[in-house]
């Protein structure tokens, strides 16, 4: 396979394989976030996580065809704009919902599934209604596209650079929120013991609802950011919902770390099967060693120790 | 979409309706310069329907089939669209033997088994006289037995693998060598093309157009070869590896059949890492994106692409620009035609021209008729059908531009025969 190069380019194509596989990485970890939050902190399983992505990112539309026609002249930046409303749209929703439909399921929980994979089609079928059909394009600020040469011949792509940003940030926000802020020991509290923890004091419907919310949000983030490397069509939501949920669950369901620690093995492995065997067989090599794994280690990587 | 839009009639085709002539002898006058005229009273409906289909004294049921939600329902959109406006049109024309068309239209909602459950639907319950429908293969392999069974006609819209010749479908897309095999020679000859990177979603019609291809490139162009050949999952959205895979094949084009939201995420991020198309180094040829897919993906990040169609929005003829016009006019100016929505077009006046041919809305003698029939107002140009149900039709090579569409670079001198079961590809 790799007669017939000298060595520089040997060493570009490997150090721009490289980053393909952080790039991977990133786009797992903000995939997995919010999920990792509402299942791993509530055992809530959310179905409908790939829509309140998709929610972010038709939000991202509407605010990019608003900034072209109102604002040209700061087009540039909508971007940030548009992701902060993708939060708090998805984060509303997400709260919602909750309030309507997920919190009489919390002593059901295989019932959330049924439930909110019916939230999942019911908001496609929204989507399809409000945007129609087709998938619809957004329009990238030009700085955004294109790629960074680093050396002659390595190009690095700047969505690339900025999905990594962006995930770094937010892994960085919701491990200070979660085990440094009041409402990370309310949610950790709750999640522990729900009677005890509303015994002490703690509002566990709110906290409920807010957990709930900032996992949307944090989807609805991650949806915006994906205009850049996706489509954006009523069910575009379902091409992400199985790698979520494979990160989620290979991670071990409670532990952020353990998202963290599984994105990065699942996408490392993904990105360099993908360059040595074809597309189709590293996904199904990938699954056979999760699914192995799991058999050997059915709590996933890592998980809180329990007394039993 | 709203169903009452106004209805534009075709400028040139517009015959007087019955009622005109009964209202007086100026448009009895009329009507015998347009020879082709038909009125219902000179086609009893005993006659002309033996067979018990839907139909009356003034009007004929057909169906149409297709997904408007689910997956699918961002490609099929367009086909019904299309479908919709012919029969408006043949409408406003008068009909058909004197006879307006009725639709009932089912929704298969990208669910194969649903397909086949409203296909029997339509033409058990309904008795329609024939159906507009399907887009994906899987969809109509499932209503395929369904079609068999109760002798209904179908007019299938979609570019396909071919390997099909059923006696109750026709197909008005192109099947698998007419699309692939002129563009390859084209690429060959005016690109001085060597070496291909064949790239695909995984499932039955990239992979079988992929093996025309193949075979074409290595047997039968010289001192060609293919250098990867790839299947990608649908819905796969990572596509940087094997952008970086190509980037080591160094291959003068990549023949690409990425389809659905996979084909957006292949687009951006071939641009996001830094291949510039416009360059042609390497050169990208493409036989699923059309002008609807472009609108997800973005002209800006596929300008610079090569696709091999049979038609493209911005074909130059008369045909074109009325059928662009009123399909605008129906459904709104921001639409796009793709390749597809203008073959889902081609059913109606196909199955129309036929039935006239058989003097008959019988199935066993419309498909007698159907082969010869021809269409001169096709928006791609003139098709005919030929004896084994598809279409000879142009094949065409366009440069996608920034704004989304297509600048046609070439296109067959001739009509492209269409061969099914092609020898010496299988």
């Amino acid at each position: 396979m790799f007669s017939g190069y000298s060595m520089s380019e040997l060493g570009a194509i490997f150090a721009m394989q490289g980053f393909a596989g952080l790039i991977l990485f990133s786009v797992f970890v903000l995939m997995a976030l919010g999920l990792a939050i509402i299942f791993g902190q509530m055992g809530v399983i959310n179905m409908a996580h790939g829509e309140f992505m998709i929610l972010g990112a038709y939000v991202t539309y509407l605010v990019s065809n608003f900034f072209a026609e109102h604002l040209p002249g700061l087009f540039g930046i909508y971007f940030f704009i548009a992701m902060i409303l993708a939060f708090f749209a998805s984060g509303l929703l997400g709260m919602a919902v909750e309030w309507a439909m997920i919190r009489h399921l919390y002593k059901r929980p295989l019932d959330t599934l049924l439930a909110t994979w019916g939230l999942s089609l019911i908001l496609q079928q929204v989507y399809r209604s409000l945007f129609g059909a087709r998938e619809v394009g957004v329009t990238i600020p030009d700085w955004m596209m294109g790629s960074l040469p680093v050396t002659d011949m390595i190009e690095v792509p700047i969505n690339g650079i900025f999905v990594m940003v962006l995930a770094v940030s937010i892994s960085l926000a919701v491990y200070f929120m979660m085990f440094r802020s009041t409402w990370g020991k309310q949610v950790r509290a709750v999640t522990q013991n729900r009677v005890m923890a509303g015994a002490v004091g703690i509002d566990t419907e709110w906290t409920d609802r807010l957990t709930f919310g900032i996992g949307c949000g944090v989807a609805g983030v991650a949806g915006a950011a994906f205009t850049m490397i996706g489509s954006t069509g009523p069910t575009a939501g379902q091409l992400y919902i199985v790698d979520t949920f494979l990160v989620v669950v290979f991670g071990g369901a409670a532990s952020l770390l353990g998202t963290i620690a599984s994105a990065f093995s699942i996408s490392q492995a993904q990105s360099i099967m993908e360059f040595f065997l074809s597309g189709s067989m590293a996904k199904v090599l990938t699954l056979l060693t999760v699914v192995g794994i799991l058999m050997v280690r059915p709590q996933g990587l890592f998980a809180l120790k329990l007394r039993k | 979409m709203s169903e009452d839009k106004k209805v534009p009639a075709h400028p040139q085709m517009t015959g007087p309706s019955r009622r005109a002539i009964l209202a007086g002898g100026a448009a009895l006058a009329a009507s015998l310069f347009t020879p082709k005229f038909l009125r219902a009273e000179d086609f009893p409906t005993s006659a002309i329907n033996t067979t018990g289909l839907a139909v009356t004294d003034d009007t004929v049921t057909i169906g149409i089939l297709h997904s408007i939600t689910g997956t699918m329902a961002i490609s099929e959109t367009g086909s019904v669209q299309a479908e919709k406006l012919a029969i408006e049109q043949i409408n406003a024309q008068g009909g058909i033997l004197g006879r307006k068309i009725e639709y009932i239209q089912e929704d298969g909602a990208s669910d194969w088994p649903t397909f086949a459950e409203k296909a029997r639907k339509l033409l058990v319950n309904d008795k329609v006289a024939s159906v507009m429908g399907c887009w994906t293969s899987a969809s109509r392999k499932a209503v395929l037995p369904v079609f068999e069974q109760n002798n209904g006609f179908l007019y299938y819209p979609t570019f396909y693998e071919g390997l099909e010749e059923s006696p109750n479908v026709i197909y008005t897309g192109q099947e698998a060598t007419q699309q692939i095999i002129a563009g390859l020679d084209w690429v060959n000859k005016t690109k001085g093309a060597k070496t291909f990177y064949l790239l695909g979603s995984d499932y039955i019609w990239p992979r079988t157009s992929n093996k025309i291809a193949r075979k074409h490139i290595e047997n039968f162009m010289e001192g060609c070869q293919v250098v990867g050949e790839e299947y990608y999952p649908l819905g796969h959205t990572q596509f940087n590896s094997v952008i970086n895979k190509i980037r080591l094949k160094k291959p003068d084009v990549i023949y690409a059949i990425v389809v659905g939201g996979s084909n957006v995420a292949f687009y951006k991020q071939l641009k996001a890492a830094g291949i510039d198309m416009t360059k042609e180094k390497p050169l990208l040829l493409t036989i699923s994106v059309t002008e609807d897919e472009i609108r997800g993906i973005g002209g800006e990040n596929i300008e610079g692409a090569y696709a091999c169609m049979k038609y493209f929005q911005s074909l130059d003829n008369e045909n074109n620009k009325e059928f662009v016009a009123a399909f605008k006019e129906m459904w709104g100016d921001d639409m796009v035609i793709g390749d597809v929505t203008q073959a889902a077009y081609l059913g109606p006046w196909l199955w129309k021209a036929a039935v006239e041919k058989a003097g008959s809305f019988d199935v066993d003698k419309v498909r007698e008729a159907s082969p010869g029939i021809e269409f001169t107002k096709a928006p791609e140009g003139y098709v005919r059908i030929h004896e084994n149900h598809h279409l000879w039709s142009k094949t065409r090579v366009g440069l996608a531009q920034a704004d989304g569409q297509y600048k046609v670079v070439f296109e067959t001198e001739d009509l492209v025969e269409p061969d099914p079961f092609p020898e010496g590809y299988q």
